[in-house]
């Protein structure tokens, strides 16, 4: 509408003739919509449309998380947690982000392959190829800086491996990965770089990029499918219609994969904890804490793989693997617009891509198959190369002579121990990744303690809890420490009896429970491997009385021994549920008196004095237990007559030995407790 | 779309295929925007429906550690608090002016946060009321306001309890600033 023509329309319209007056915008529209495209709108135009939708939605998404995300390592978990699961939407939020991601690097995927199988990438186009392998590595970088921000174990580990690979560039590589890093340790300014270069610098460069990629495409037009059979159409609506459509298809994959799974709980009948649905969050990043199942996203999967191709080659081969190879293909990709004039550049250009892909593709299978492989090879099949194996200690001259020298028989064991090994390796790696998950599980379990998470953050806390870290510290994972003597099993599991025989000291599951103290009392099991049955106190004292003395009626009552036991059990402070005070009274004057426990025992003050068995006084509770572990040859524990026990206060922090013994007994925080304590 | 299929339609079917078009791409396009701006809003709202921990008695002081004079005396408020993931123990989170009637063991107690804009009040130069350095608001011992001030009501009191062994606790809580009526935050 031209300017002093009197309107006739209403506010609106007026306001927008107003604007128009001063902005031009309708032109600036209609030069955006009325766009003309050879030989009608198509399908295979939509990819460049969904990339810069995908990215809209990652800025958007972006901005939101940025506005509850705290960068630094006793905070960056911790806000990421309280994101996921703790506000609202939050989850959905955050599973929007992070699987839009990997829509995007799908996208770009397709994008390219489009580009080139189409030749859209020749003359005048070539400047706006490279471009587009730009924003490519941008995308890239971006992806490869998000993995880093919750400080997890996932991208914690993976990160370290990433900027290894950057350090052994030659002459800079140093430099550069300390830049990267913040520092020669990572941290918190690992966190703030990363942070600002994903939320930053890489994103307001991929925007001055995409500003002029989009210009140029506009200046160039589409690159029309040859030969054009159809009429023209214009942008507006016909291809924006089908650009819509695809990124509504888009967003709806990524929903999908966010809720399909709470939607499968729910249609199961199960009520779903939002908190664990879309994104994964980790535990904690642990620098201590070595992590077997560390991979890096899926996309990033190839490169993982392809550099075990240069395995054995040391840093030379990393150095061909991680950055050569990929060096060439890009260059490679950065000449295509050149090669492209050249007779069969076009074909050549095309194969190459495709094969690329391929690769990739392949690679990943292969990766994924390394992972997962003991899920699909049958284990009995490698029954025979196992037993080889063990008897052999895998001594290849042992191997053979088993097999009578004969090549054949040793060549198709070769392929078998092959298989074995990587059926091993799958298996590792697959409980390292269960491992991993019922780590992080707990980790949000404690972070969500009514106390919430100390100043000190979620590493702490994890740290600190003794069901996590009992276990470790018990040995029960490499079996050294404790677990090098005692057993650690449910006495009602099936193959219980078989590891009690392989155990040299005690079973401590349950320990100071009445359930322990029943069996100790039990004449058949007393002398058993599951008590002291492998120890040096396997003939002594305490093995004796139970089964000459305690067995005698006369002697011992059967609702005495009872009596002593839950009295034990409280002492422990893990009261029997079913046990009367006056029970426990009862048991507690038995143990006492001089003619029964306290003959040998000392208990509360009973004038038996130490040294000649260990002190009952708090028996199995929490100082007790940190006694023993801290020294057995004290005078209250077994003095002299300790058996192979090594006082652990030389070997561990006493912290250490009091997350241990918190274990033993049990004592750890519980989600349902907090829950049904906050309900009375 | 050739010249034969286009002539056998009845007039008008292709602006109304084109309106059709339009339609179906804005909704489409729409929806695909909004979901992550809804998502992000959703999640951006969720301190709306947080509320500040419930008031709960501290114990903030001996009873002979107040002057039985009638000068009241300023003490630290020392309790657990919560900030979104992070859960500090005993941290000062404010403070109270104590005072006690001349002869008597009855205390009464205000909260040093400022009603007028959440300053911190302090005891005014010559030792005879309260004054908040930010704006000047002054007040008697008693916490009432003495005009002109520009804070809009007096001094916040805090019902307060003195146990048996002296010890004194409050009840700690805060209240919306530069309102004439004294509300409890959410
Ligand atoms: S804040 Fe106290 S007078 Fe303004």
């Amino acid at each position: 509408m031209k300017p002093g023509i009197p309107s006739r329309r209403g506010p609106v319209g007026r306001l927008a003739d107003f604007l128009d007056d001063r902005t031009g915008w309708r032109g600036l529209v209609h030069e955006a919509l009325f766009e003309r495209v050879p030989g009608g709108a198509r399908w295979r135009y939509v990819w460049g449309s969904t990339l810069v939708f995908a990215f809209m939605t990652q800025v958007i998404t972006g901005l939101f998380l940025w506005a509850s995300y705290a960068p630094s390592a006793q905070t960056a978990w911790e806000s990421v947690y309280y994101i996921q699961h703790e506000m609202t939407g939050g989850w959905l939020l955050r599973g929007i982000h992070h699987f839009m991601a990997q829509a995007m690097v799908v996208l770009l995927a397709l994008h390219l392959l489009q580009v080139v199988i189409d030749g859209a990438y020749k003359a005048p186009r070539e400047v706006n190829f490279w471009l587009g392998l730009v924003l490519m590595m941008l995308v890239l970088g971006m992806a490869l800086t998000g993995y880093l921000l919750p400080w997890d174990q996932k991208g914690y580990w993976a990160t370290i491996v990433a900027t290894n690979l950057a350090g052994i560039v030659p002459v800079v590589g140093p430099s550069l990965q300390q830049l990267i890093v913040g520092g020669s340790d990572y941290g918190h300014h690992t966190l703030t770089r990363f942070f600002a270069l994903h939320a930053g610098f890489l994103p307001a460069t991929l925007v001055l990029f995409l500003v002029v990629h989009l210009a140029l495409f506009r200046r160039h037009g589409l690159h029309a499918k040859q030969p054009i059979t159809r009429p023209d159409a214009m942008f507006w609506p016909d291809q924006v219609l089908k650009d819509a459509v695809a990124m509504l298809a888009v967003m709806a994959v990524v929903l999908g994969v966010i809720l399909v799974p709470a939607v499968r709980t729910m249609l199961a009948g199960g009520e779903v904890d939002w908190g664990h649905v879309g994104a994964e969050l980790g535990a904690p990043a642990d620098p201590a804490e070595s992590y077997a199942a560390a991979r890096p996203e899926w996309y990033f999967l190839f490169l993982f793989q392809f550099l075990k191709v240069f395995e054995g080659w040391g840093a030379t081969g990393e150095f061909l693997g991680a950055i050569v190879v990929p060096g060439l293909i890009m260059g490679v990709m950065f000449l295509m617009p050149i090669i492209g004039n050249w007779r069969l550049g076009h074909r050549f250009n095309v194969a190459f891509t495709l094969a690329i892909l391929a690769g990739a593709g392949l690679l990943t299978g292969l990766a994924l198959n390394e992972d997962y492989c003991s899920l699909w090879i049958d284990k009995a099949t490698l029954a025979a190369a196992e037993k080889l194996h063990d008897e052999t200690g895998g001594d290849e001259q042992k191997i053979a002579a088993a097999l009578g020298n004969d090549p054949a028989k040793i060549a198709a064991m070769r392929k078998q121990l092959a298989k074995l090994e990587a059926w091993r390796n799958s298996h590792a790696f697959l409980a390292a990744s269960r491992r991993a998950q019922v780590e992080a599980k707990r980790a949000v379990e404690l972070a969500g303690r009514p106390e919430r998470i100390p100043p000190t953050g979620g590493l702490d806390l994890v740290r600190r809890d003794p069901l996590l870290r009992g276990p470790k510290l018990f040995g029960l994972l490499d079996g050294k420490d404790c677990a090098s003597c005692h057993a650690h099993v449910d006495p009602a599991t099936p193959d219980a009896a078989a590891k009690f025989a392989a155990a040299s000291a005690a079973n401590l599951h349950g320990f100071g429970t009445a359930a322990w103290v029943r069996g100790l009392f039990d004449p058949m099991r007393v002398a058993g491997p599951e008590y002291f049955g492998n120890t040096a106190h396997k003939d002594g004292d305490m093995v004796t009385y139970v089964r000459d003395e305690m067995t005698d009626r006369e002697k011992w009552k059967p609702d005495e021994i009872a009596a002593v036991t839950v009295a034990l059990a409280a002492e422990a402070g893990l009261p029997d549920p079913s046990a009367t005070a006056a029970q426990v009274e009862r048991g507690r004057a038995l143990i006492a008196a001089g003619d029964r426990c306290g003959a040998c025992h000392e208990f509360g003050g009973n004038g038996t004095g130490l040294g000649t068995a260990p002190d009952l006084t708090g028996w199995a509770g929490r100082d007790w237990l940190v006694g023993i572990i801290a020294d057995p040859t004290h005078e209250r524990f077994y003095g002299d007559s300790n058996d192979r026990m090594p006082a652990f206060e030389k070997a561990m922090p006493r912290a250490q030995i009091e997350i241990l013994a918190d274990w033993l007994r049990g004592d750890w925080y519980r989600a349902a407790d907090a829950r049904g304590a906050a309900a009375e | 779309m050739n010249q034969s299929t286009s002539n056998r339609q009845p007039p008008g079917a292709d602006a109304r295929r084109g309106f059709l078009a339009k339609l179906a791409a804005i909704a489409c396009g729409g929806i695909a925007t909004l979901t992550p701006l809804a998502a992000g809003l959703w999640a951006f709202l969720d301190p709306l429906g947080r509320r500040s921990a419930a008031a709960r008695f501290v114990p903030v002081a001996e009873l002979a550690a107040i002057p039985p004079d009638g000068v009241p005396r300023r003490f630290p408020v020392v309790t657990d608090r919560k900030d979104a993931w992070t859960g500090y123990a005993a941290e000062p989170v404010g403070a109270v002016w104590l005072r006690r009637e001349p002869g008597s063991d009855v205390v009464q107690a205000l909260s040093a946060t400022c009603p007028h804009a959440g300053c911190s009040v302090e005891m005014a130069a010559g030792g005879t009321c309260f004054r908040c350095p930010c704006h000047n608001s002054e007040f008697t011992f008693g916490g009432s306001i003495v005009e002109p001030s520009p804070s809009p009501r007096s001094m916040d009191a805090l019902d307060c309890r003195v146990g048996k062994d002296g010890a004194v606790a409050v009840q700690w809580q805060a209240f919306l600033a530069g309102i004439a009526d004294k509300v409890a935050k959410r």
